[in-house]
């Protein structure tokens, strides 16, 4: 019962990451009409805008201490952050430490307009081109964005911790009653799954009660008509994307501190969240989520020793059997509509 | 001729002369020219040339033919990579049956993948493939390790039974023949490279292309040209599309597991990464860059992405340093640090822009780029004669 | 015994009942318009012939054999070809391509590996394409990529590649809709001479009344889903049925 829970919980976090992930993709599929292969790539440079937030808040200034010297005799040089200098040093390390959660206001404004920027400049053109073609021009774009991403920051996972006050785990088992540590689950991954609550939430809540998402909604259900009606619907796909890139963003800020970023995680997390958007059902935002979650919870029991003593290798495979074993019966998903890219 | 056309078998008489005085037109700089730098007559590059080509020309068969995008063929290459592996440690290094066997565990491997995949169309057909890619991706780096020898790389052993081996050379040969083995020709500043394994992967490129010219120009490649222009017109006109979709697949799977095939026999190792969905995508590139639904399109694309991505990759600082020196100092460095973003390194910066950029201007690739600029300079035959030959659209 | 038989056909979708015991006889050698308002469950009708939908009950037979079941390609290859509302043709073709498909389908069948003979050299094909060709008066377009043409050509085309087939019954899903009157009158023409010239069943949907006039030996009128009646042209013209049925529409 108690690595039932555990492998519960374990699957939460990626869950929530497929989730935010997918949740993007079925917004832009869903009122753009477009299959975006760069969505992975905007996840990763929300985690890499975590990494240079972190990195910028720790540029430091040099002085020569000259009352202290190092083991070679010399005047010691004592690197102090800006930060210090300007918070006071008491401040100024809270502010270092708390780098991740602080890198969401950062990332938000970037991820807008990243992601204006890709609509209006790229995406924008190919709405009347074929599938495949959009699939590949933002599979080149995807390209792109990696390398840039690799030549500044290297090919190596760059470490970005959580802060102090969430480092540690916390004991769920005594909680439930059960022996101490039998299930321990890492606090940020809490907050993890707290903060991909809060965002699918508001995402929905924004779709559900603002003039703006019923118009949305709208035209994710019928686009023509939509058109018809003569609302400006294009500039509204402009913010869809912009928010839809913020999400993917705000997923992966978050989420440096699980998995250190580097410059690929995107393309890994990309194909996987296709597959959850497929198996959610093309177009349909709670299937996204419900999917997202689902999966990353399969994910996990798959990689428990129990399971993998009887199907070996059954963790590296079980989500894309599951997305197979879906589209050959059910191929419009979990909770797609029916005649959504079916054929 | 051979049962082709005029032009059709002019096509093909350029690309066996293309093949076959490669390694001349790819030195023809001298080696101690500032030049001799683009040289691309390396029997390593040349047979990834002829491989590569190979893996693009059956890709097209189904990309460029039916419009089906597949995200997962370099699971074919990859197959037929081990399987020759195989071969080699348990028969001989004798690459005939190495690539036999390749060709047909990929058949078999897409006979299944394509059968699954085939009951779907559009981005569902492409998300299906890259599934499955992705899948045996992971099986070969974790359950299937016995049989791929995981992240190591398969690779043959001293101790492996090779049990036809005999006295037989210890390196990839024909019928004795070594692959590595090669002429060198000096001819005053000049030094051509004649390779064995670079001429077995031409002759099998050209032999590769000459079926495609036949399967293009079939009743065979026609329905499936139909199959991509409007699939409902051909229910109920009386053909089943599924099977002719399948045969194109699993045609195309062969071709990928012939590419794996000889890239085992001139180096004989196979590993997971060959398999990976970003080598799929490579192959995507490839084909769309010379130009996809076009005969010599594929080999185009892939020439160019693998002389490119020799040329790119090996140039470092220094180089650009010598290069640009004629600039003034402050255009010197802007100039380097721009270009070197897109070289040695940052060569798939270059691809992935350069991809882009066709798919945006040119989705026709090199030869309607190539169809273009002969129209701008007047020397471009007429519309309607253009329109009869085998060029078609971008894939649906 | 009529070569099309339809018998006590019902076709449900969720809670709107598209066909309620249609019933339908084509004689062999007739054209046999099938007309009715809007929404009367003509499409579904025809929908049900060839393979696209299946009744929930009822029988559908055609020379003797149930078409039930069958995919399109099947039915097709049973004899029944079909030209649709809006033409579909093989755009990224030519139209001597055009023509290959159906004759390919129907020598060759559903399936069959021909990948290395070249289609130049099948050159009884290419006869019978170009001798339909000139029939249709199309052969000096013959090299012409047909996603280029006209609507009329298109329609011209999809016609002319449903004939060489040389089907026993030929479906016509309204195939002068959206067209100007010269070319309605055109095809009318084409129609007529076809009939004239081959043995050949045409089952019609139609909404322009000339058209079915001009051309139909036998009508039937389906409303709601129900054939009301089923007559000579000359007797419907003025059918008290069949103008209610119209009426009630314009209201």
């Amino acid at each position: 019962m108690g690595s039932f829970i555990l492998q519960i919980l374990n699957g939460l976090d990626k869950g929530s990451a497929y989730a935010l992930i997918a949740l993007g993709l079925t917004l832009i599929f869903g009122t753009l009409g477009v299959v975006n292969f760069a969505h992975g790539a905007l996840f990763m440079i929300g985690a890499f805008c975590a990494v240079t937030l972190s990195r910028m808040l720790s540029l430091s200034f040099e002085e020569v201490d000259p009352t202290k010297t190092d083991f070679l005799g010399q005047p010691l040089v004592v690197k102090t952050p800006y930060v210090y200098d300007w918070f006071g040093p008491e401040a100024g390390a809270a502010i270092i430490d708390w780098a991740v959660p602080l890198a969401i206001l950062m990332a938000i404004p970037i991820m807008i307009a990243i992601g204006f920027i890709m609509e209006r400049g790229l995406i924008k053109h190919f709405y009347k081109r074929p599938h495949a073609d959009q699939i590949l021009v933002t599979f080149g774009l995807a390209i792109v964005l990696q390398e840039i991403v690799k030549a500044n920051f290297g090919a190596n996972p760059v470490p970005t911790p959580a802060p102090t006050a969430f480092q540690g785990s916390f004991d769920f088992g005594i909680w439930l009653g059960f022996d101490p540590n039998i299930i321990i689950y890492p606090y940020w991954r809490m907050v993890y799954f707290a903060f991909a609550a809060v965002i699918i939430g508001g995402v929905f809540a924004f779709l559900q009660f603002t003039t703006f998402g019923m118009v949305v909604r709208a035209g994710m259900a019928d686009r023509e008509t939509v058109g018809l009606l003569g609302i400006n619907i294009d500039k509204r796909f402009t913010i869809m994307f912009g928010l839809a890139a913020a999400v993917a963003g705000l997923a992966g800020v978050m989420y440096a501190p699980i998995n250190s970023p580097n410059f690929h995680m995107g393309m890994d997390f990309l194909v996987l969240s296709f597959v959850v958007v497929v198996v959610g059902g093309m177009g349909s935002l709670p299937g996204a989520v419900l999917a997202g979650f689902l999966l990353g919870i399969l994910e996990s029991f798959a990689s428990m020793n129990e399971v993998k003593s009887i199907i070996p290798g059954i963790d590296q495979i079980i989500i894309y059997l599951v997305a197979i074993v879906i589209l050959l019966t059910r191929p419009r998903g979990l909770m797609g509509r029916k005649g959504v890219m079916e054929d | 001729m051979l049962g082709l056309n005029k032009k059709d078998f002019s096509l093909l008489i350029v690309v066996a002369a293309l093949a076959f005085f490669a390694p001349i037109i790819l030195n023809i700089f001298p080696k101690d020219s500032a030049l001799s730098f683009f040289n691309g007559g390396y029997p390593d590059l040349m047979q990834r040339f002829a491989i590569f080509g190979i893996f693009a020309i059956g890709f097209n068969i189904l990309f460029g033919l039916t419009g089906y995008l597949s995200f997962g063929h370099a699971a074919f290459l990859g197959v037929g990579s081990y399987a020759a592996v195989w071969m080699f440690k348990l028969l001989s290094y004798n690459v005939v049956p190495a690539i036999i066997l390749s060709v047909i565990v990929a058949a078999l491997f897409s006979v299944v993948i394509g059968y699954v995949s085939l009951r779907r169309s559009g981005i569902y057909f492409s998300i299906l493939t890259l599934a499955f890619a992705e899948m045996s991706y992971r099986l070969a780096y974790s359950v299937l390790t016995p049989l791929t020898n995981g992240e190591t790389g398969l690779q043959v052993y001293t101790n492996d039974p090779q049990i036809l081996k005999g006295d037989g050379p210890s390196v990839p040969h024909l019928f004795g023949l070594e692959m590595r083995a090669r002429t060198e020709l000096d001819i005053g500043p000049w030094e051509f490279t004649f390779p064995v394994g670079y001429y077995l992967c031409a002759v099998i490129l050209v032999i590769s292309f000459y079926i495609a010219i036949r399967i293009f120009r079939s009743p065979f490649g026609l329905t499936l040209r139909a199959i991509k222009s409007n699939q409902n017109r051909l229910r109920y006109t009386g053909m089943n599309p599924k099977p002719y979709m399948l045969t194109a697949f699993v045609i195309s799977g062969m071709y990928a597991g012939l590419a794996g095939g000889l890239l085992a026999a001139m180096d004989p190792l196979a590993g997971a990464e060959r398999m990976q969905w970003t080598a799929s995508g490579e192959v995507v590139i490839m084909t769309i860059l010379g130009g996809a639904g076009t005969l010599i399109g594929p080999i185009l694309g892939a020439g160019t992405i693998k002389y490119l991505e020799n040329v790119f990759s090996k140039m470092n600082e220094g180089l650009l340093h010598q290069w640009f020196s004629f600039l003034p100092d402050f255009m010197e460095d802007g100039v380097i640090w721009v270009v070197s973003k897109f070289t040695g390194e940052g060569w798939h910066l270059m691809l992935g822009a350069l991809f882009m950029i066709v798919i945006i201007f040119l989705p026709g690739g090199l030869i309607e780029g190539g169809q273009r600029l002969m129209n701008a300079i007047g020397m471009g035959k007429k519309k309607d004669e253009q329109s009869n030959s085998a060029k078609s659209e971008p894939a649906e | 015994m009529g070569i099309l038989e339809v018998k006590d056909v019902n076709k449900r979708f969720g809670g709107l009942k598209a066909l309620s015991d249609v019933n339908l006889s084509v004689q062999e050698n007739t054209v046999h318009a099938i007309i009715g308002p809007n929404g009367a469950g003509k499409s579904t009708l025809l929908n049900c012939l060839v393979g696209k939908l299946i009744p929930d009950t009822g029988s559908v037979m055609f020379d003797g054999k149930s078409v039930l079941g069958r995919k399109p390609f099947e039915i097709n290859q049973m004899g029944i070809s079909r030209v649709f509302q809006t033409p579909e043709i093989f755009g990224n073709l030519t139209v001597m391509e055009n023509m290959m498909i159906p004759l390919l389908a129907k020598r060759d069948g559903a399936y069959r590996l021909h990948a290395i003979e070249s289609i130049d050299h099948e050159k009884d094909l290419v006869e019978t394409a170009e001798q339909m060709l000139k029939d249709v008066n199309m052969i000096d377009k013959r090299n012409m990529h047909s996603a280029s043409m006209s609507r009329g050509d298109k329609r011209r085309l999809e016609m002319a590649m449903c004939l060489v087939q040389n089907p026993k019954l030929l479906l016509l899903d309204e195939p002068t809709a959206g067209m100007a009157r010269a070319d309605t009158n055109n095809t009318i023409d084409l129609l007529k001479e076809i009939k004239a010239t081959r043995d050949i069943t045409i089952a019609i949907i139609e909404h322009d009344m000339h058209v079915v006039f001009s051309l139909a030996d036998r009508i039937t009128v389906l409303a709601q889903g129900t054939p009301l009646v089923e007559d000579l042209p000359e007797n419907i013209k003025g059918h008290p049925k069949v103008q209610e049925a119209y009426l009630g529409e314009a209201h």
